[in-house]
């Protein structure tokens, strides 16, 4: 930096294109990459993968999947992992139908209890993790086991089904707008209502202080012990509202298959910090991230691929997503002495 | 020879004993300023070496050249038991030449039992593929007891005292040594140590040297225990040694003048100290870390410096008033209402008016991935509430804003913290914390690291916010800083005031010789056990 550029009027920030340009392909390249794959299977599948009803199934499906990726942003911002939102997600999921379709109880009331377990979960692991001073890798692996444990004495081990149809219409039945599930439309929310709180609150702000630089954050008078609890605890409230979106597109719950969302889950969200603001767990990205593993998946699997293909592709994803910021991270350093 | 004192015993040594290490010539130069230039030591067998001198004097670069760390500049000369000892010495060679080190921070293993750290280089060296650790034990209690040493081989090391740990780390590099005649560096393992811990452990370091032939070279900031303990001394400053010399031939007066140097006026006159304002800020009987009971108060617009040797409770002081480490005793009175400093957090503290700002910038005072913007905003992102969340303009105004004031370079507030040069980082971090009207500035090393632009502007910017009338506090071990900013300095040692220094007295040298002296003179109350 010369000090030509420091006594220009602050206004004006020192411009340098090719830093920029670099930055900007980095932003979007993750983009550019869900939009390669959905023009190479189109030229490869013209009849299968680009109909509207196929952009219909890849967009409408995922509600789930970007809903549990979405609360793990705030675990992940604040430098923790939630690795019991998956089973979060079944016991959520489980509640409804279990209050619902077996005991009785109408459907708010019982979404209102998912709610409230979720929020009880996460505030568990939460402290847990801060009082007991516990790496919280370890509390939520072994709260995830027990929170299968949880879901299979609620179900006896099978699935539960005959949930309040006015569930289901409201997440995958209805279709009046743009011939799209509702669900996709919850998920839309979900994502600007996070991308809101992490970016544009002080809460946000202040996790990202306490995930990046934990004792800047304590100096500075942060109340480090709650805002991580506070994570958990909207880790666990997003994943049981992924949860009942989940009851809903079956029409009941399933003891078991809800912890395939996890892997693909932090898929999302380390692939989603490579893009939009590099370096960084965020909404968008983990948005796109998500579609954009979901297209492949389906694009693979239509040219004839058998169904391991997706677990080849989420955990691929993972790694390569963990290398490629580890890789924005270095160079981000390595642009500091410019 | 560069001594201003010329060695009067150095003609009577024993001339068929040849120096254990000698040393010619050695200089060592960093970007053209000599760290080290043209140092000669002599290190005599069976002897107690004192080397002695300020910071910054060139000691740490003289034992990173012994250690292989640093190549000297050309024309060193070095002999080691009379054969020429060729210099550079590789890194980590000096185990194969009989030379050991025990550094301030020890390198023990807490986790590990006392016989496991003894061993830790045979560990780590992996040649032997069993060990026998009965054997071991014996040995290790064998040599416990030769000392009269209470020590259980089999006890961890995190439950053994301060100065039981000194003593595992000094016997564990004489081990390490083997047969050999060697030499053994302890550098500064002392400044934790209740006195007559030292006492204890320099008993076991003659024992060691008087019926080994070996030798010692201690390090050392404590012009005391050099005197009592040494053989010889050396005393460099800047880089040169100023005399090497017999430790009966030389008084406390003399050593001082010799590490401090020039301009050493007694100036009994500190009565041109400026008339102080009204006491705006005032600590009772604080006790935290090394720090026993110590009370201090401070004026508006007052300046006042908190140094001492390492270990003398001063970098303890200010982390405690602030809440971020725990504190046993005090109160703290100001604005009218006094509390107990106990209960203070970092956020009750801020919340009173009271802002520290850390010595380590990397990982206390910032964050480095994050931008400028970010970092000076956090302590006020609730004044810049919008409809929804955080106004964006705001925080942009008050970023670029705070740029201005504090003359932050680059001005672009979005350029990550991490990005900045150390001046830069500070200035960002000081108007982080200056920027909502503070009650109370505490700083911790404020310049350390900051280059010299940077360091004259920030010491402007706290003599002018000081102006403002708010008090501020500055813990530091830099005697220039100190003499160029502040009204009074005061000297702890041993968690105590030691010495209380204002006007003409604040000086480089004058605050340099009274913490040099700060452990001749201690009151006998404080010499406490610490456990």
């Amino acid at each position: 930096m010369t000090s030509a550029t420091d006594t220009v009027a602050p206004a004006a920030r020192p411009v340098r294109p090719a830093r920029n340009l670099w930055l900007h392909t980095e932003r979007f390249a993750l983009l550019f990459a869900w939009l390669i794959v959905i023009i190479g299977f189109s030229i490869a599948l013209p009849h299968t993968f680009f109909t509207v009803g196929n952009l219909q199934n890849v967009l409408g499906s995922q509600a789930v999947l970007l809903v549990l990726a979405l609360g793990l942003l705030f675990p992940l911002t604040a430098g923790e992992f939630d690795l019991s939102a998956a089973s979060t997600l079944s016991v959520s999921s489980m509640t409804v139908a279990v209050l619902n379709a077996k005991m009785g109880v109408p459907i708010i009331p019982s979404i209102i209890a998912a709610l409230v377990v979720g929020i009880l979960i996460g505030l568990i692991n939460g402290i847990f993790v801060v009082v007991f001073k516990i790496d919280s890798f370890i509390v939520t692996l072994g709260s995830a086991t027990v929170l299968l444990g949880i879901v299979q004495w609620m179900s006896n081990s099978s699935s539960v089904t005959g949930v309040d149809s006015a569930l289901v219409q409201a997440t995958v039945g209805y279709r009046g707008i743009l011939g799209m599930p509702m669900q996709f439309f919850y998920g839309l929310i979900a994502t600007a209502v996070i991308l809101v709180v992490l970016t544009l609150t002080p809460i946000g702000r202040r996790l990202l202080f306490v995930g990046r630089g934990r004792q800047v954050a304590e100096l500075s008078g942060l109340n480090v012990g709650r805002l991580r609890i506070g994570a958990f605890t909207a880790s666990g409230l997003i994943a049981s509202v992924a949860g009942i979106i989940y009851a809903g597109s079956l029409g009941g719950a399933d003891p078991s298959s809800g912890q395939s969302f996890l892997l693909p889950a932090f898929a999302a969200c380390y692939l989603g910090a490579t893009a939009i603001v590099p370096g960084r767990f965020n909404a968008i990205g983990t948005f796109i991230a998500v579609f954009f593993l979901f297209s492949g998946v389906v694009g693979l699997q239509m040219l004839g691929a058998q169904n391991y293909v997706q677990q080849l592709f989420y955990g691929g994803a993972l790694i390569v997503a963990v290398a490629l910021s580890q890789a924005i991270r270095r160079q981000s350093a390595r642009s500091k002495i410019s | 020879m560069n001594s201003l004192l010329s060695s009067g015993t150095e003609d009577i040594v024993d001339a068929t004993s040849t120096p254990l290490l000698r040393i010619e010539n050695l200089t060592k130069t960093f970007g053209g300023l000599a760290a080290l230039s043209s140092v000669d030591l002599d290190i005599l067998p069976g002897q107690i070496h004192g080397l002695l001198g300020e910071n910054g004097s060139g000691k740490s670069t003289l034992i990173k050249v012994l250690a292989g760390f640093y190549t000297p500049d050309p024309g060193a000369r070095a002999w080691l038991r009379g054969e020429v000892l060729e210099l550079p010495i590789a890194p980590g060679y000096f185990r194969q030449l009989g030379i050991s080190f025990v550094h301030q921070d020890l390198g023990l293993v807490p986790e590990l039992s006392v016989v496991e750290n003894l061993r830790l280089s045979t560990i780590v060296a992996g040649h032997r593929p069993l060990i026998n650790w009965a054997k071991e034990r014996a040995l290790a209690a064998e040599t416990f007891a030769r000392f009269g040493l209470d020590i259980d081989p089999r006890e961890t090391v995190d439950r053994l005292n301060n100065t039981q740990r000194a003593l595992i780390a000094i016997l564990r590099a004489v081990n390490d040594l083997g047969d050999t005649r060697g030499l053994l560096v302890l550098d500064e393992p002392t400044v934790f140590l209740p006195k007559e811990d030292t006492e204890l452990l320099f008993r076991v370091v003659k024992e060691l040297v008087s019926d080994g032939g070996m030798s010692a070279l201690l390090v050392s900031h404590d012009m005391t225990e050099v005197l009592e303990h040494t053989d010889r001394v050396t005393v460099l400053r800047a880089g040169e040694v100023q005399a090497s010399l017999a430790t009966e031939d030389v008084t406390a007066d003399q050593l001082v003048q010799l590490i401090v140097g020039r301009k050493l006026r007694p100036s009994k006159t500190a009565a041109t100290a400026a008339a102080r304002g009204a006491i705006a800020a005032s600590v009772d009987g604080l006790s935290t870390g090394q720090v026993e009971n110590f009370s201090f108060d401070v004026s508006q617009g007052e300046i006042v410096g908190i140094t001492g040797l390492a270990g003398s409770g001063f970098e303890d002081v200010l982390a405690g008033i602030y809440g971020a480490t725990p504190v046993r005793a005090g109160s703290l009175a100001l604005d009218g209402t006094a509390r107990a400093i106990a209960d203070a957090t970092p956020r009750t503290s801020i919340a009173s008016g009271i802002v520290y700002v850390p010595a380590d910038r990397k990982a206390q005072g910032g964050v480095a991935e994050l931008t400028v913007e970010q970092n000076v905003t956090l302590p006020v992102l609730t004044q810049f509430r919008s409809w929804f969340g955080l106004s964006p303009a705001g925080l942009h105004a008050r970023g670029t804003e705070i740029a201005e004031t504090y003359d932050i370079r680059p001005r672009n507030t979005d350029a990550l913290f991490g990005t900045l040069s150390g001046g830069n980082q500070q200035k960002a971090v000081l108007g982080k914390w200056l920027q909502d009207d503070p009650k109370l500035i505490l700083l911790q090393e404020p310049t350390q690291g900051v280059d010299i632009g940077a360091r004259s502007n920030i010491f402007d910017m706290l003599r002018s916010t000081a102006a403002g009338g708010v008090p501020i506090v500055c813990a530091s071990s830099d005697y220039d800083q100190l003499a160029a900013v502040c009204d009074r300095v005061i000297v702890l040692a041993h968690g105590q005031i030691h010495a209380e220094l204002t006007g003409d007295d604040l000086t480089h040298e004058l605050i340099a010789a009274s913490v040099i002296r700060s452990l001749t003179e201690v009151p006998a109350e404080t010499k406490e056990t610490l456990s």
